[in-house]
């Protein structure tokens, strides 16, 4: 009779080796990147060949297939890095922090993309690019938020360190997700309540929706394209390091 | 290519503006990728493969 001496592993436990998540994620991208182009190119042809005016908006109904998804991915790749901050803090997870790292400057440039076609989206409906009121105040919020993640990150020489200091500057800035979600709700704004995800079901056509549900899903997919690629960079970035301290050391001795 | 109103200039503009911005968001993406994995083996790292 033989005796199992080595501990069993979880697929959690796995995914917390850096080479190990690598391995396991890489056949992910290729699949993932077409999936994403596909996507696009039917979103692409949905918005300006499928997809008809709306009775209120006219033809900048088209502009919202790309500033729905835009702006679901500020929120959510905020979400994303929460989550990645609770995994650093409370199960030290190796990944956790590397997760955080990258979806940073992912989320600004969402975030950025979201509140340019807002406001070009905004011009002939609302008569003005910019207008104070909750959701687009606390959407630059968000945008500000991401690029001090960014920069944080970037002012630390020891990675261990920023990811604890991260991981806390991003939970206290989660309180912002809400915030944007129920403006709508609290304040007087601009902004209509929501209308796709709602109890009593969408409001827009199908014909609007379908345009926009495939941008969205494109959109979506190509933030976990890019979020592994970043992630398996950070990886290696921190290898990097590694090798250029002990060569250092070797030198130095 | 469908009439987009006298609002085109606006429409038109969002989509230039998302897809630059993808494009550079995809191009800084795949950049920093190879950069470091050059760095990588310029360094001679053992464990290429990520088998760290």
């Amino acid at each position: 009779m033989s005796i199992e001496t080595s501990p069993k592993q979880s697929w959690w436990n796995r995914l917390a080796h850096p080479g190990q998540f690598v391995i396991w994620t890489r056949p992910f991208i290729l699949p993932l990147a077409i999936l994403t182009a596909v996507l696009l190119a039917l979103g692409v042809w949905f918005a300006f060949f499928n997809s008809p005016a709306d009775y209120q908006m006219g033809d900048t109904v088209r502009i919202m297939y790309v500033h729905v998804p835009t702006a679901w991915l500020s929120q959510f790749v905020y979400a994303t890095m929460a989550v990645s901050a609770l995994g650093t803090l409370v199960w030290r997870h190796p990944m956790a922090d590397v997760s955080m790292k990258a979806a940073a400057p992912l989320g600004a440039a969402f975030t950025a993309m979201a509140l340019f076609t807002g406001a070009l989206w905004g011009r002939p409906t609302w008569g003005t690019f910019w207008e104070w009121d909750g959701r687009m105040t606390s959407t630059l919020v968000m945008l500000f938020i991401y690029l001090g993640i960014v920069a944080l990150w970037r002012a630390f020489d020891d990675q261990l360190r920023a990811a604890r200091v991260v991981a806390i500057f991003t939970l206290v800035g989660a309180v912002n997700i809400p915030i944007i979600k129920f403006s709508v709700d609290w304040w007087s704004t601009l902004h209509q309540p929501s209308s796709v995800f709602r109890a009593d079901g969408p409001t827009m056509p199908g014909s609007i929706l379908t345009p926009l549900f495939i941008m969205f899903f494109a959109f979506t997919f190509l933030f976990a394209t890019l979020q592994l690629l970043a992630m398996h960079t950070e990886v290696k970035r921190r290898r990097v390091m590694t090798l250029e301290r002990r060569a250092a050391r070797g030198e130095a001795a | 290519m469908i009439e987009l109103g006298q609002h085109a200039q606006f429409i038109i503009w969002a989509y230039v503006g998302v897809f630059a911005g993808l494009l550079a968001l995809v191009s800084w993406t795949l950049l920093d990728a190879r950069r470091t994995q050059r760095r990588l083996e310029a360094l001679g790292d053992p464990r290429r493969d990520g088998k760290s």
